[in-house]
C-alpha cells in the first residue's frame, strides 16, 4: 500500500475496554469487527470503504494475534463468496465494498449465500456511494437486500450507532441464519467522531479450527430440492426470527413525544439531516431533543409491521423520509396501512424529491412543507409567519456563467496523461474512432482536454463493451481501455478472454500504473512493490499471452508519447487479426511521489547525489496559443499574464508543483508544438568532476554570450 | 417545549452550533485545515465533528470539507454531516473561483456567513485550453462575494503561504483566526499548529501574516474591493512562483502606466543609433509614444537598429493618416501589432532567446537552484523541412520547396525531435551558432514570406482607414491570431485568413469593426475554429440580405 501508511490508525485497533476511540466512521467499523470476534474479513477497495481494507492490510500483526484471516479479495464477488465460510461453521465473517457497483458484482455469490443461509454471523458492509461526491451510477443497495432477502441495517450516522449496528448485525445474522448488509453512506464513512472501545475478541472458532474439522450439509447447498426448501425457510423461519430480534432488541428507535397528530418515519442514515431541519424549524434543540414523534429505522429491511402500525395510531399524517428511488419503504408502509385499515395519511415523495440526495435544504423544504400543511400549530410563530425573509442566498445569475466547472482530472505528472495525449494525436492523424472506456482514473480521459471515450460499462468491462464492434468490412477498429485494477478484477476473462475467443479485431490498451490507483493505491497482482502478505509482480503481458493474445506490445514508459503514438498507430493499422493488446506501464505519480519524495529529501540532506527534474517554459518563446494544454490538462501547467502590453494572450507557465514527468517535452516533440519547454534537472550534491566540467562549460558559455552581446544593444529587462 | 439551546437563526452564537465549510481544489490540503479546525475547537472546550468527501474528488477536482462545533455542555449534540444553504457561519475558499462556487451553491448568505477566501487563481482546464485568454473574471467573483456575504476576508493567502515556505492551509487558518469569527484566542490556534508537528515554523509564519492581514482588514472595516495584501518583506521578483497558483490573471491594458525602462547597454556607435531612434519616437504624437517605445525595443532587440528604423518608417505611415481627435488609436494599434509582426518567431529567434545570459539567470531563479547545485537544461526542438527551408537563403529555400520529392527526402532527415542540452558546451554552441544567423535573417526565405504577409496586411489596414477608421484598427488587431510554431502557426494563419475573408462582406457596414472584432474573438475561443465558422456563417447570412445591412455612417 504505497499511497499512505496507516500505522497510526492501526494502533487505534488495539484500544481496550473503556478507552476512547477517536477517528473516522469507517475505522470505527473496522474496530467493531475485531470487538465482535470476527474470524475472517475480505473485501474490495473503493470509496468510501477503502480505509477499512487499507487499515486491516497494515494490521497483520493484530490480526495474527487474534487469529483473524484477512484477504484483499480479487473482486466483490470473491469477497461475498468468501462468506461461505460461515455457512457450515459458527465463524463470524465480514466483507466490504462500494455499493451498488460492488453489490452488482457480488450479487451472484450473494444470492447463493442468501439461499442456503448461514450459521456463523455474516456481515456485508456496503459503502453506499450515493449523492454528492459519488463517482458511480445512482442506485440503491436496498433492492439487493429485498431480492435476495438478506437484512439491511441503516444506522444513525454517528460512531456509537454504527459500532452498535456491527454488533447487532452479527447477532441478527446468527439468530436468523441470514447474511446481513450494513449500509453506511459516504459522509458517514468519513465522519470523525468518538466511541468507547471494548476489548478485541478472539473468534470462538477460527478458520484454522474449521479446516481441521470439516463439516458439510447437503441441505445448505443450492440445488433442488434444497433450493426450494431455502425459499420456504426464508419466509417461514428466517424472516420471523429477524423480525423478533429487531423488535425485542429495539433496533429501531422512537424519539419525540409519545403522542401527536403527525410523525416522521426515517431511515437511520437520514437522522442527522432530519434533526438539523427540525432544529432550523425551531422544533429541536441542538441535542436532537424534539416533541415531533420520530420512528427511526435502523433496520430498513425487513420492516416491522406492528411497530409501524403502532407508531401511526392516532396520527393524522406520517411523512416517510426515504432517500433514493424507488421508494420501497414508503410503498411497503402504504400497503401495510391500507391492508390494516389505517386512517393516517402516508406521505413521502412529493414533499421530498423522488431522486437525489436529501441535502440540508431538501430536508428543510420537505419537512417544513409537511409540517406547514399538517401541523402548522407546532411551528413557532417566527417560522410560520417570519417577520424577515429567510436566510436565503443572493441571486447572482451572472456568476453561474463565470465560475468554471472543476471536474476531477489526472494528477500532476500522471502517467496516463501521455497515453491519452498520444491517442488524441493518433486520432488527429487517422480520424475519430469508437473508444470504449473503463472504470479507474483513466476514465478522466472523457473530460477536457482529451474528451476521449464513448461509454463505461463496468469494472474491467472496457474491451467487453467494445465487443460488438467487430466488423471485418469496417475500415476502422475500435479502441478500448482497461486499467490494471479492472484487468485483474475481471477484465482478464470478461474482456481479454472474450476478445480472443470471439476473434475481436479491436485494439485494447491496458493502463498499468502498478496499483489499483483510483481506490487509494492498493497493491494488485501486477504491482511492482514487494508486499509482505501478498504475491505481486505478475506481469500483465504474461497473463494476456496466456489467454491466447498473439499481438502484444509492452511500453515500459508511458511518457514516451512518440512511441505510444507509433504503437497505437501500428495496432490500428496492422494486418494481424485478433485482439491487439498494448500494455502501457508507468507508476502512478501520486504513489511514486509519496514513496520517493521523503527518500530524495533524505538523500539530499545526507549529501548524496540526487537529480531532481522539473519543467519550465520560456515565456518569451511561448506565443500563448495553449496547444500544449490541450494535450495535457496538468495542474502544474497553467497560464499567466506577462507584464508586457505588446502581448494579448497569457502564456504557458509551469509552477513548483511540477514533478518533471516529461509529458510536456514529449508532447511538444510528438505534436511538433513549440520549443518553449525546457527540462531543468537540478543536480544536488554533484561530484567534483561534474562540478569541474560544469564550471568549464559555464565559462565557455559566458564567453560566447559576452561576445554576442558586444555586437548588439542589450535590453536586459526585455529578455529577463 | 423546552428548548435549552437552539439552532434558530439569530440566537446567540456561543449557544449555537457553529458551522464551517471549506471548499478547495483537490490537493490543496483541505484535510489538514479541517483537522486543525476540529483541534482548535476541542482545545477551547467545544465539541466538533468533521466530514469530507474524498474519493475521486481528491484528484484535482473541487472538494468540500465541513466542520460543526458547539460548546461542550457534557452531552453530544446532533451535528449535520454536510453544509446547507443558509446554514453556514464560516465559508473558507482556498481559491477564488471556489468562493464563487460556494456562493452559487448558497453556502454564503448575507445575514450569516463570513467568507474567508484566497484571492489567487488556479485556472480550471476549461480556462486553460482556450487559444486566447479563457480565464474567468476575478472581479465578478469579488463583487459577488461582497454582495453575498455578511463579512468577507479576501486576500492572496497562497502567496503568503509560499513566501513563508508553507502551504495554503496555514494562511487560511491564520485568516480564520484573524477574522475573529470563531470565539477562540489566537494562542489556541497557534497551539494547534504546534501540536501538529510538521513544518511548524513555516506554518506559524504563514499563519501569523495571514492573521495580521485579516485582523487589519477587520479593523479597517473596508467596504469595497479588497486591496493587495501588504506583506512584510515581500519581494515578488526573487520569490519563487506560487506552488499551486498562478500570478494575477486580470489583464492590464494601461500602457501609459508602465514605468520607463532603463536604456540599453552597447558600444558607442550602437547607443548613438539607439538615441537617434528614441528621438524619432519622441517626435511622435504623445499618445503613440509609449507603445512605440515598447515596440521599438522589441524590434531592435529582435534584430538590430536598422530594423528599428524600418519599424518606425512603417509606423510613420499610420501616423501620417491618423487623426488627433481619435487620440491616434490607429497608430497605437499599429505600434503594437507592427512590432509583433516584425518579430515573427523563427528558429533564429528561439536559439537567440535560449542562449542569452539573462535567460540562464532566469531559469536558475525560477527553478530555485542553490549555488552549489548544478543545473542541466534540456531544450526540446522538433524542426521540420518548413523551418529548415525558412532558414535558407530565399532563392535556395524556394528551389527546395519547389521540389516535393527532395523536400520530403530532406524532411525525413530533419523532422524528428531533438533534445539539446544548453548547459553543455556543444549544445549551447549549436544554438548560439543558429542564433548568430540573425545577421543574415533579412536574406532568408522566412523573412521574405513574413515581410510580404506583413506588407499586405498593413496596407489593407491603412487603405481601409480613410473609409472606416475603426475597421482598420480591428484589421491590425487580427495579427493576434498569428502565433505559435509549425502546425499551430499554420492554424493561426488560416484563422487570420478566414477572419479577414469576411471583410468584403463587412466593408461599408456601420457595424463592420464590431463584427470583425467578434470574428476575431470567436477565432480565439477554440482550437479548430468551430466558433469562427459559426460566426462567419452568421456574417454571410446577413451579408446576403442587403435590406438588413446598415448603410455607411
Amino acid at each position: 500500500m504505497a499511497e499512505r501508511s496507516f500505522a497510526k490508525e492501526v494502533e487505534k485497533l488495539r484500544l481496550g475496554d473503556g478507552a476512547e476511540f477517536s477517528g473516522e466512521g469507517i475505522l470505527a467499523i473496522t474496530k467493531a469487527l475485531l470487538q465482535c470476534g470476527v474470524g475472517y474479513v475480505g473485501g474490495y477497495q473503493g470509496a468510501p470503504i477503502s480505509h477499512l481494507m487499507d487499515v486491516l492490510a497494515d494490521a497483520q500483526d493484530i490480526l495474527g494475534e487474534l487469529g483473524v484471516h484477512f484477504e484483499a479479495s480479487a473482486s466483490e464477488a470473491t469477497a461475498t463468496a468468501m462468506l461461505a465460510a460461515s455457512v457450515h461453521y459458527p465463524i463470524r465473517g465480514a466483507c466490504t465494498y462500494k455499493s451498488t457497483v460492488g453489490t452488482n458484482v457480488a450479487s451472484d455469490a450473494l444470492a447463493n449465500l442468501a439461499s442456503g443461509g448461514v450459521t456463523g454471523g455474516a456481515l456485508i458492509i456496503v459503502g453506499e456511494d450515493y449523492g454528492e461526491g459519488s463517482s458511480i451510477m445512482q442506485e440503491r443497495s436496498h433492492a439487493f437486500a429485498m431480492k435476495s432477502q438478506v437484512w439491511l441495517l441503516d444506522p444513525r450516522p454517528n460512531l456509537p450507532s454504527i459500532v452498535k449496528a456491527v454488533e447487532d448485525g452479527f447477532e441478527l445474522s446468527e439468530v436468523s441464519n441470514t447474511p446481513v448488509m450494513l449500509q453506511v453512506r459516504i459522509k458517514c464513512c468519513h465522519v470523525h467522531g468518538k466511541f468507547t472501545a471494548k476489548d478485541n475478541r478472539r473468534p470462538a472458532m477460527t478458520v484454522a479450527d474449521a479446516l481441521e474439522n470439516p463439516r458439510r450439509d447437503t441441505g445448505r447447498i443450492v440445488l433442488p430440492p434444497a433450493s426450494f426448501n431455502h425459499e420456504k425457510e426464508k419466509v417461514e423461519k428466517r424472516w420471523p426470527a429477524a423480525v423478533e430480534f429487531i423488535k425485542s432488541r429495539q433496533i429501531n428507535e422512537i424519539f419525540g413525544a409519545a403522542t401527536g397528530r403527525i410523525g416522521l418515519v426515517l431511515q437511520g442514515g437520514m437522522y442527522n439531516g432530519v434533526i438539523r431541519a427540525l432544529q432550523r424549524l425551531g422544533l429541536a434543540d441542538i441535542y436532537g431533543d424534539t416533541e415531533v414523534p420520530l420512528y427511526v429505522l435502523n433496520a430498513v429491511y425487513p420492516l416491522i409491521d406492528d411497530e409501524f402500525l403502532e407508531f401511526c395510531e392516532g396520527k393524522d399524517a406520517v411523512l416517510v423520509i426515504e432517500e433514493g428511488q424507488p421508494n420501497y419503504i414508503e410503498q411497503a408502509f402504504g400497503a401495510l396501512l391500507y391492508k390494516n385499515g389505517g386512517t393516517s395519511r402516508l406521505l413521502g415523495k412529493g414533499y421530498l424529491p423522488v431522486a437525489g440526495e436529501y441535502t440540508g435544504q431538501v430536508m428543510l423544504d420537505g419537512i417544513g412543507g409537511f409540517l406547514r400543511d399538517h401541523a402548522a400549530d407546532l411551528l413557532p410563530d417566527a417560522i410560520r409567519a417570519p417577520n424577515r425573509a429567510e436566510e436565503s442566498p443572493v441571486d447572482l445569475p451572472e456568476l453561474a456563467k463565470t465560475v468554471p466547472g472543476r471536474p476531477p482530472g489526472f494528477c500532476t505528472g500522471c502517467p496516463e496523461r501521455p497515453i491519452f495525449a498520444a491517442t488524441k494525436l493518433v486520432e488527429q492523424e487517422l480520424g475519430q474512432h469508437h473508444i470504449a472506456s473503463d472504470i479507474g482514473c483513466h476514465l478522466f480521459s472523457i473530460m477536457p482536454p482529451f474528451e476521449l471515450g464513448a461509454t463505461t460499462m463496468g469494472y474491467g468491462l472496457g474491451p467487453a463493451s467494445a465487443s460488438a464492434f467487430n466488423a471485418p468490412d469496417a475500415k476502422r477498429r475500435s479502441i478500448s481501455f482497461v486499467g490494471d485494477g479492472g484487468f485483474w478484477h475481471n477484465g482478464l476473462t470478461s474482456s481479454i478472454g472474450n476478445a480472443v475467443f470471439n476473434q475481436n479485431d479491436g485494439v485494447i490498451v491496458i493502463v498499468d500504473n502498478y496499483y489499483s490507483a483510483a481506490t487509494g493505491g492498493q497493491d494488485i497482482l501486477s504491482s511492482r512493490a514487494i508486499n509482505k502478505s501478498k504475491s505481486t509482480k505478475h506481469p500483465i503481458t504474461e497473463a494476456v499471452k496466456g489467454m491466447g493474445v498473439k499481438w502484444v506490445r509492452h511500453l515500459e514508459r508511458t511518457y514516451d508519447v512518440t512511441k505510444m503514438q507509433a504503437t497505437l498507430k501500428e495496432a490500428l493499422t496492422t494486418e494481424e487479426t485478433g485482439p491487439k493488446v498494448i500494455v502501457a506501464s508507468s507508476e502512478c505519480m501520486l504513489n511514486r511521489q509519496r514513496r520517493e519524495k521523503p527518500l530524495a529529501a533524505k538523500a539530499i540532506k545526507d549529501g548524496e547525489r540526487v537529480v531532481a527534474p522539473r519543467f519550465g517554459v520560456d515565456e518569451d518563446v511561448c506565443t500563448g496559443d495553449h496547444a500544449c494544454m490541450r494535450l495535457s490538462g496538468c495542474p502544474s501547467l497553467s497560464v499567466k499574464t506577462l507584464d508586457d502590453p505588446l502581448r494579448d494572450d497569457p502564456v504557458a507557465h509551469i509552477d513548483h508543483s511540477c514533478v518533471g514527468c516529461g509529458n510536456c517535452g514529449e508532447v511538444a516533440d510528438a505534436a511538433v508544438l513549440c520549443p518553449s519547454f525546457y527540462r531543468a534537472d537540478t543536480v544536488h550534491n554533484p561530484s567534483s568532476a561534474e562540478r569541474f566540467a560544469a564550471r568549464m562549460s559555464r565559462r565557455v558559455i559566458a564567453w560566447l554570450q559576452k561576445r554576442r552581446d558586444a555586437g548588439r544593444l542589450v535590453f536586459s529587462e526585455v529578455a529577463a | 417545549m423546552t428548548v435549552a439551546l437552539d439552532h434558530r437563526p439569530g440566537s446567540h452564537v456561543s449557544d449555537r452550533i457553529i458551522s464551517v465549510a471549506a471548499l478547495a481544489v483537490g490537493g490543496q490540503g483541505g484535510g489538514v485545515l479541517t483537522n486543525w479546525i476540529v483541534d482548535v475547537a476541542e482545545r477551547n472546550g467545544f465539541r466538533a465533528q468533521s466530514t469530507s468527501v474524498a474519493g475521486v474528488a481528491q484528484r484535482t477536482g473541487a472538494t468540500i470539507y465541513y466542520v460543526e462545533m458547539c460548546r461542550d455542555r457534557g452531552r453530544q449534540p446532533v451535528f449535520s454531516l454536510s453544509p446547507s444553504q443558509g446554514d453556514v457561519d464560516v465559508l473558507i475558499a482556498a481559491e477564488l473561483m471556489e468562493a464563487g462556487r460556494a456562493i452559487l451553491r448558497g453556502f454564503v448568505t448575507p445575514n450569516r456567513t463570513t467568507l474567508i477566501a484566497s484571492s489567487h487563481r488556479i485556472a480550471a482546464v476549461s480556462e486553460k485550453v482556450v487559444p486566447g485568454d479563457g480565464r474567468a473574471s476575478s472581479a465578478e467573483v469579488l463583487d459577488a462575494a461582497r454582495k453575498a456575504s455578511k463579512d468577507h476576508v479576501i486576500f492572496d493567502m497562497e502567496r503568503i503561504a509560499v513566501e513563508a515556505g508553507s502551504v495554503i492551509s496555514s494562511s487560511l487558518f491564520g485568516a480564520l483566526a484573524g477574522s475573529g469569527v470563531l470565539p477562540f484566542p489566537r494562542e489556541s490556534f497557534e497551539a494547534t499548529i504546534e501540536a501538529s508537528g510538521r513544518g511548524v515554523k513555516a506554518s506559524l509564519k504563514a499563519f501569523g501574516q495571514a492573521y495580521d492581514e485579516a485582523a487589519r482588514r477587520r479593523a479597517d472595516e473596508t467596504v469595497g474591493l479588497p486591496q493587495a495584501p501588504v506583506v512584510e518583506g515581500s519581494a515578488p521578483v526573487d520569490a519563487p512562483l506560487p506552488l499551486g497558483g498562478q500570478p494575477e490573471s486580470e489583464d492590464a491594458d494601461d500602457v501609459h502606466a508602465a514605468a520607463p525602462s532603463p536604456a540599453p547597454r552597447g558600444d558607442g556607435r550602437l547607443l548613438a543609433q539607439w538615441r537617434a531612434l528614441e528621438g524619432r519616437v519622441d517626435a511622435l504624437p504623445p499618445p503613440v509614444r509609449a507603445m512605440a517605445r515598447l515596440g521599438l525595443r522589441k524590434v531592435v532587440d529582435y534584430q538590430d537598429a536598422d530594423y528599428g528604423a524600418e519599424y518606425l518608417d512603417r509606423l510613420g505611415a499610420a501616423v501620417a493618416i491618423d487623426d488627433e481627435a481619435r487620440t491616434y488609436a490607429l497608430s497605437q494599434s499599429a505600434a503594437k501589432y507592427l512590432a509583433n509582426a516584425l518579430c515573427y518567431d523563427d528558429i533564429i529567434r528561439v536559439a537567440d532567446l535560449k542562449t542569452r545570459a539573462t535567460r540562464t539567470a532566469r531559469v536558475r531563479r525560477e527553478i530555485g537552484v542553490r549555488d552549489d547545485d548544478l543545473l542541466k537544461v534540456t531544450e526540446y526542438f522538433h524542426p521540420r523541412i518548413e523551418e529548415f527551408c525558412g532558414t535558407m537563403p530565399a532563392g535556395l529555400g524556394r528551389w527546395v520547396e519547389a521540389r516535393p520529392k527532395l523536400a520530403a527526402w530532406l524532411d525525413r532527415r530533419v523532422n524528428r525531435g531533438r533534445h539539446i542540452r544548453t548547459d553543455s558546451m556543444a549544445g549551447f554552441a549549436l544554438l548560439w551558432g543558429i542564433g548568430g544567423l540573425r545577421r543574415w535573417r533579412r536574406h532568408l526565405l522566412r523573412h521574405e514570406v513574413e515581410t510580404a504577409h506583413l506588407g499586405a496586411w498593413y496596407r489593407l489596414a491603412l487603405d481601409t482607414a480613410p473609409q472606416d477608421y475603426d475597421l482598420a484598427i480591428e484589421i491590425l488587431a487580427c495579427r493576434r491570431l498569428v502565433k505559435g510554431y509549425s502546425d499551430t502557426h499554420a492554424r493561426g494563419l488560416s484563422k487570420f485568413d478566414r477572419v479577414l475573408s469576411a471583410l468584403p462582406m463587412l466593408q461599408g457596414r456601420s457595424d463592420a469593426a464590431d463584427w470583425l472584432r467578434r470574428l476575431r474573438e470567436a477565432a480565439l475561443k477554440d482550437e479548430k475554429g468551430a466558433m469562427l465558422d459559426g460566426a462567419l456563417k452568421t456574417v454571410a447570412s446577413f451579408a446576403a440580405t442587403p435590406t438588413e445591412a446598415g448603410m455607411p455612417a
